[in-house]
């Protein structure tokens, strides 16, 4: 699949940095880490579509060459589907905050996990709305602070994974910024699969949630991810008091069994063609 | 050569006049009384190899028609009332974007759910100021059937043209009514395809806002990488906070429009020669003004009527001129007074009348020539 070697600089717009993202954010990690699983994957500049939302995560399509689109709030699942449907043969990946993917787009994302459609979801799950400045979102902990919960969070947080399975998504799976080398391998993983494949991504916003929540140093905060994170094999055998407060990783469902939607769709075509 | 004449609905004439268009893709979400445009095209489009989607919701459905129309294709969605309330998020990234697209309002009686299956003019103004910030749009009024068949193809066209979306507004009447359509070949109509830019893609620029020319939108996927977003951009389609960037941009959304208002514009005028009083009204309304027209001419009442079938960018000059010589103007129209405002700010010198009923029904021939003779009498 490689044919040449891997060079950032080959897949960024280097006109367009240095980049919006705070000193010590995880996002440039997962940005290199989707650039080496793009490289890996084989794929053309030309093929590639990437279509985001808005928030800090959101701003990274403009920084990688592509066909880049920066949409509305929590609609970026939506454009990634319409061209999709339209050219098929297009790689298309979606780069989405909690709060986008999750809050304003969460019916968006149910829908396109139902119908199984062949596009990658990369959520960057910060547990904040960092471009705004820190307020709780669909995924903050039960208990922790944000300017707009001063008082402690009592919202139980959507589990991405649990909710992209139930949804219909076929491929999912969990990693964190500070996985780097797991992070890349699944994100080919999920390139690859085909149908709805959603990774989600603990990345650490230090600035926003950190700050708040007694990690206010990105060493803080990717301690945090080292230590939270439980490989799902290992967490098989843990009672539900020793999993409080920690996040399995890992592909955590997968299944080739289901149809998916644009290729459904495609062959439908072909058979109103030959009647 | 015998015409293919075909009788029709109205919902029926735009999802026909869009696949004449050459339309790839629909996406929308079932909403009385436009439902029908979509069920149309869920069973046409797929036979030819096109695209047909329901989805999950409003927003969703014109996100879907962007991304598709960024791929290259003709692309339409179809609502009413409350829907168009919700597209008009995506309409600012469109407009914003100069993506061009078709967005069909079957005009409904509102405010929120208000009236699903009856008539009303009432979106008027949320056409040109739905979304927010500054930005020039294009809406259509077509007032028949068959008219609304070939104000479908236009809106395609002038979408490519001026890379924008384009408004086609009709109401529950017109949507709902059968009429007799001609239906026309391909040939007998002027189709504007998307066109390729005539750069290499290292010399692509998705944007020109100085030039006066419209850039083409390179399709996604065919070598020219570039970058959309609803951020103010540059040329180069990259955020920017410059202020001359800003300006331009901003100028250019409005100007695009503007400036060429005479290629957009498209008006009927009725009986104006001698009119004494001119009555202006639109879409389904002026039928019944029609009606009126002969009963007040056949009681020795003079009047005409201007109709604009473009009512976005406004008829601002046609109204003005006409005004200078009918010092009465009547303004008919199935909302509280909405385009009543654009014809009082361009008929300034002559004295500006209304008719306003927003009932659910029709406005009647009988309750329009009553006003006619109002008029005339004051």
């Amino acid at each position: 699949m490689i044919k040449t070697k891997f060079n950032y600089d080959y897949y960024l717009r280097k006109n367009t940095l240095p980049h919006i993202w705070c000193p010590g954010c995880g996002d440039g990690i997962i940005l290199k880490a989707l650039l080496r699983a793009i490289h890996k994957c084989g794929y053309s500049k030309d093929e590639v579509v990437i279509t985001s939302g808005i928030g800090c995560a959101s701003r990274l399509p403009g920084y990688v060459d592509f066909n880049t689109i920066h949409t509305t709030h929590g609609r970026a699942l939506t454009f990634a589907i319409g061209i999709k449907m339209y050219k098929p043969k297009l790689k298309v990946i979606t780069i989405s905050g909690d709060g986008d993917a999750l809050a304003i787009g969460g019916n968006h994302f149910i829908h396109a996990a139902r119908r199984n459609i062949d596009m990658t979801l990369i959520v960057f799950n910060n547990y904040t709305y960092g471009m705004t400045g820190g307020q709780y979102s669909p995924t903050q902990p039960l208990d922790s602070f944000a300017t707009t919960t001063p008082f402690g969070s009592i919202e139980p947080p959507f589990d991405v994974c649990n909710l992209a399975q139930a949804a219909g998504a076929t491929w999912v799976g969990r990693s964190t910024s500070y996985h780097a080398v797991q992070l890349e391998k699944f994100m080919v993983d999920a390139l690859t699969h085909t149908g709805f494949s959603v990774l989600d991504v603990i990345t650490n916003c230090h600035i926003s949630y950190g700050r708040r929540n007694k990690m206010k140093s990105p060493v803080e905060m990717i301690k945090y991810q080292k230590e939270k994170a439980i490989p799902a094999r290992s967490a098989e055998n843990m009672s539900p008091e020793e999993l409080t407060g920690r996040f399995k990783t890992g592909v955590l469902f997968e299944t080739k069994d289901n149809p998916e939607f644009c290729s459904e769709y495609h062959k439908k075509l072909e058979l109103l063609k030959t009647k | 050569m015998s015409k293919n004449i075909k009788l029709m609905q109205g919902n029926e004439a735009v999802a026909e006049g869009a696949i004449i268009a050459g339309c790839d893709f629909f996406a929308g979400y079932p909403i009385t009384p436009s439902s029908e445009v979509a069920e149309f095209l869920s069973s046409k489009l797929p036979k030819i190899g096109k695209v047909f989607l329901q989805m999950e919701d409003e927003i969703a459905a014109l996100g879907a028609v962007l991304g598709a129309a960024l791929g290259g294709a003709k692309a339409i969605t179809a609502t009413s009332g409350p829907g168009m309330s919700l597209k008009q998020e995506n309409i600012g990234y469109a407009s914003m974007c100069e993506i061009p697209c078709v967005i069909v309002n079957v005009m409904r009686g509102g405010p929120s759910t208000g009236l699903p299956t009856l008539p009303s003019q009432s979106d008027i103004m949320q056409a040109k100021w739905g979304t927010h910030g500054d930005h020039a749009i294009i809406a259509i009024t077509p007032s028949s059937v068959n008219e609304s068949l070939y104000e479908t193809i236009r809106a395609f066209n002038l979408a490519v043209k001026y890379r924008t979306p384009v408004l086609l507004l009709t109401d529950e009447i017109i949507g709902h009514m059968r009429e007799k359509v001609v239906i026309p070949d391909k040939s007998e109509v002027e189709i504007i395809d998307l066109k390729l830019p005539d750069v290499p893609p290292e010399k692509y620029n998705p944007y020109n806002y100085t030039s006066g020319k419209v850039t083409p939108l390179a399709p996604m996927g065919e070598g020219y990488r570039y970058h959309v977003t609803g951020l103010i951009h540059g040329e180069t389609g990259f955020p920017s906070q410059k202020t001359d960037v800003i300006q331009n941009a901003e100028n250019w959304l409005i100007d695009k429009i503007y400036k060429n208002i005479k290629d957009i514009e498209k008006f009927e005028e009725f009986m104006t020669g001698d009119a004494d009083i001119l009555v202006v009204a639109y879409g389904s309304t002026s039928r019944s003004v029609r009606q009126a027209i002969s009963m007040a001419r056949a009681a020795g009442i003079k009047v005409g009527m201007f109709r604009p079938i473009t009512i976005w960018p406004f008829p601002e000059e046609q109204i003005s001129n006409l005004s200078k010589k009918i010092k009465k103007v009547l303004v008919v129209e199935m909302n509280m007074g909405q385009i009543i405002l654009e014809v009082q700010r361009a008929a300034c010198g002559s004295k500006v009348y209304g008719l306003h009923v927003t009932n659910g029904e029709p406005i009647t021939p009988d309750q329009i020539f009553a006003k006619i003779k109002e008029v005339s009498e004051n």
